[in-house]
């Protein structure tokens, strides 16, 4: 691991109405460069105001957190979102700009010349794999949940960021959609050397796409660590975690032997 | 349309829709420059938001006859401040009340549909607006505005309808509008005149609510062509109707009528003596009562026909009673004051009277406002807008001690019809009123003087005060119009045919009156 972590949350608080609701409570994290973290808890668990910190969606009350070394209170909040990309639950597409619009908006938005940004959004498309010619002029109602959440991680990308912040991307997906775009966004993070990190409540699909998982529960960090460590963690809640993919793993393993008929 | 009358409010048509397309685009113009930047500050403000909706719905409450007229006085009072302070002052008449309180009147729709369109915008593309890296700013004119664009311009829209149709009742406080086919309609019974005003009213509006349906469309669809199309027609529209202002020779005399009948006619047959002299000469007819001596006064207007008895009780606000020469001179001196001359009289006198049928108030034996005292809790009384809370009103019944069953509100040109038919048992009418004879009713004798004169009489404005060429063109009116001319003349313009139009009857009021 690098000297410097890419992203730095040093002793991290932050509570709602007035100090009622803690979301986040001393939470300490480092994310290295190239690294893949998926951060795993129950609704409420502050896993989202966790990954919002981190580009200015929300403010801190307390602690401090750096991107690439430097303080995120003394980034202009503006820029500092425009060098990191975000992908929304469902999507967050703009309704009333196509397709090459919706990519092209950060780039837009950084001053790119128009020229530039097309060429760019057409590699963008080729990237997530969506066909140019017929995707480009689209409206996002026009596209399937999964070509939408497609649309949402090449508008991340656009304007070329070192860092990639998901907000369940895939939650609201089928599983079989969901599948396939996980591990194409996974290529696309080691290809792109991406720093990724990804906000999800299913234990399973944070074990097969991150380097590690970090365990989030009211409003603490409880564990963090490689799937092979947290296997080796003793807390009950990271163990009712691991449950299901372990149970899941083993009936698929019976039920699909590997010398069986292919 | 065979009827010579479709062709006279032809005529009248590229004045009207003129004035009135410039009234109600200037009206939307400043509606929407107030409240589009007002309801995009207010979005997120949820008190400032209740207050302007509040405001706005109260204002919309108030008839649209009321607030262009409260506007009038408002604007007088504030040129009169901006005279004595600032030294300049602008015409509080016609154009400027109309445009503040048609504008006034547009922001409701404006307000409500671009706060809700905006606070419609779902929250999560809010979020993702300020996650990609817009700034406020760019969030609201990239994504809220576009996104909240179609409620917007359905609430322009609707505002658009509700100023084109208000704006027909800018004629009392002296706008030109499509309103003067419908007020002058209504007076002289032109029927012609007022399905005229109402379909050009109503096609203005449909084509205006349909060219702004372009633009939207245009804007949704992000259809360059469409806007420019809607853009196009709208901007065409307005220059249309800027042509024949600028080829129009400016008026330099302007002759007032309030909204009756005979009024209609007199200021006829005076612009027609004033054109006949050689003099430029336009009418702006239709004018409340209350804004018609301040327009004289301010110099809106130049001339105009009033009663004496209107002015001493109302102007004037004199309660008692005096006789008719020693009213006249009174008021001429009063008037000096203001610098207003009383030219003259015309000759003949349109003072309320109490009207009855003639064979009814025989069999009764009720011959004067005396006799009715004693009936009149049985029976029931119609008048105009205004008497029962002139001062004259109020004397009659002190005097005579009258308490009716119940008193109604009328249109002028009806009540003598329901007093005929017996809808109604008295009728506060007028005296020189052609439909007296018509129907055969009789004007019951007002034995306690406590109806004052009311001696028709001509005014100048203060800047027409030496202005021989004027004053040379209406002599031969004065002392010349009898009440027999005068109740003919209105008989004729209450008529329901070609002949009836207010400048038909002038000119053959001038035929009758006329030196030959």
């Amino acid at each position: 691991m690098p000297a410097t972590p890419l992203i730095a949350y040093a002793h991290v608080g932050k509570s709602f109405d007035n100090g009622r609701v803690v979301a986040v409570e001393d939470v300490s994290l480092d994310v290295a460069e190239g690294e893949f973290l998926a951060v795993v808890g129950g609704s409420g668990s502050g896993k989202t105001t966790l990954l919002r910190l981190a580009n200015r969606l929300i403010e801190a009350d307390r602690g401090q957190i750096a991107v690439d070394g430097e303080d995120v209170s003394r980034i202009d909040p503006i820029l500092l979102r425009r060098r990191i990309g975000y992908v929304f639950q469902s999507g967050g597409l703009f309704p009333h700009l196509t397709v090459a619009d919706n990519i092209g908006i950060t780039p837009k938005l950084l001053g790119w010349p128009q020229a530039e940004i097309s060429v760019r959004a057409d590699e963008l498309l080729d990237l997530v794999r969506l066909d140019r010619a017929e995707h480009r002029e689209r409206l996002p109602h026009e596209l399937s949940g999964g070509q939408r959440q497609r649309v949402g991680v090449a508008r991340a990308l656009a304007a070329k960021p070192r860092i990639v912040l998901m907000d369940e991307p895939f939650g609201a997906l089928d599983p079989l959609t969901r599948d396939a775009l996980g591990d194409d966004y996974r290529t696309l993070h080691r290809e792109l050397g991406l720093t990724t990190v990804m906000i999800t409540h299913d234990m399973t699909e944070a074990l097969l796409l991150a380097d590690r998982v970090a365990v989030m529960r009211r409003g603490k960090l409880l564990a963090l660590g490689t799937p092979a460590e947290l296997a080796a963690n003793t807390d009950a809640y990271v163990g009712e975690l691991l449950r299901t993919p372990r149970r899941q793993a083993e009936r698929l393993g019976a039920l699909l032997p590997r010398d069986g008929a292919a | 349309m065979s009827d010579p009358r479709w062709s006279e409010a032809l005529a009248h048509l590229p004045d009207y829709l003129g004035n009135h397309v410039r009234v109600s685009v200037a009206a939307l113009a400043l509606g929407l420059l107030i409240s589009l930047p007002l309801a995009i500050v207010a979005r997120n403000r949820p008190v400032l938001r209740g207050t302007l909706l509040g405001l706005a719905s109260i204002v919309q409450t108030v008839p649209g006859l009321a607030l262009l007229a409260l506007f009038y006085p408002l604007l007088l009072a504030l040129t009169a401040l901006t005279a004595a302070w600032l030294g300049f002052s602008f015409s509080a008449f016609g154009f400027l009340p109309a445009v503040l309180a048609l504008a006034l009147y547009s922001m409701l729709p404006v307000l409500r549909n671009t706060i809700t369109g905006l606070s419609g915008v779902d929250p999560a593309v809010l979020e993702a607006a300020k996650g990609v890296g817009m700034t406020p700013r760019q969030s609201l004119t990239m994504v809220e505005l576009p996104l909240a664009l179609p409620v917007m311009m359905a609430g322009i829209r609707t505002a658009a309808v509700w100023v084109i149709g208000t704006a027909t009742l800018s004629t009392p406080i002296g706008q030109t509008s499509l309103g003067n086919y419908i007020f002058a309609g209504l007076q002289t019974q032109n029927w012609v005149f007022v399905l005229f005003g109402c379909f050009a009213a109503a096609v203005l509006a449909l084509v205006v609510d349909q060219l702004l349906a372009l633009i939207e469309k245009g804007l949704r669809n992000r259809s360059r062509g469409r806007t420019a199309l809607g853009g196009l027609g709208i901007a065409a529209l307005i220059a249309a109707t800027l042509v024949p202002a600028i080829g129009r020779p400016q008026a330099r005399y302007v002759v007032g009528a309030k909204t009756f009948t005979e009024q209609y006619v007199l200021s006829a047959l005076m612009a027609q003596r004033l054109q006949a002299a050689g003099l430029p000469t336009t009418t702006r007819a239709g004018l409340g009562s209350n804004v018609i001596f301040d327009a004289l006064a301010a110099g809106d207007i130049d001339v105009y026909v009033d009663y004496s008895g209107t002015l001493w009780a109302n102007q004037f606000h004199h309660t008692d009673i005096r006789p008719r020469a020693e009213l006249l001179s009174e008021l001429t001196t009063t008037l000096a004051k203001q610098d207003i001359t009383l030219f003259g009289e015309l000759g003949f006198e349109n003072a309320y009277a109490l009207v009855m049928p003639k064979k009814r108030a025989d069999q009764l034996g009720i011959h004067s406002i005396a006799d009715l005292a004693s009936r009149a809790a049985t029976m029931s009384i119609a008048g105009d807008y205004e008497f029962f809370s002139r001062p004259e009103w109020a004397g009659i019944q002190k005097a005579y001690g009258l308490t009716f069953r119940t008193q109604r509100t009328m249109q002028p040109d009806f009540m003598y019809a329901a007093v005929a038919s017996g809808e109604v048992d008295v009728i506060a009418g007028y005296t020189s009123d052609g439909l007296i004879a018509k129907y055969d009713l009789v004007t019951l004798a007002d034995d306690r003087h406590a109806i004052p004169p009311y001696d028709a009489i001509v005014l100048l404005s203060p800047r027409r005060r030496d202005d021989e060429p004027l004053k040379a063109a209406l002599r031969p009116l004065l002392g010349k119009i009898g009440i027999a001319a005068m109740r003919e003349a209105n008989l004729r313009a209450s008529g329901n045919d070609a002949s009836s139009s207010p400048d038909a009857v002038a000119r053959w009021l001038w035929e009758m009156v006329g030196p030959r």
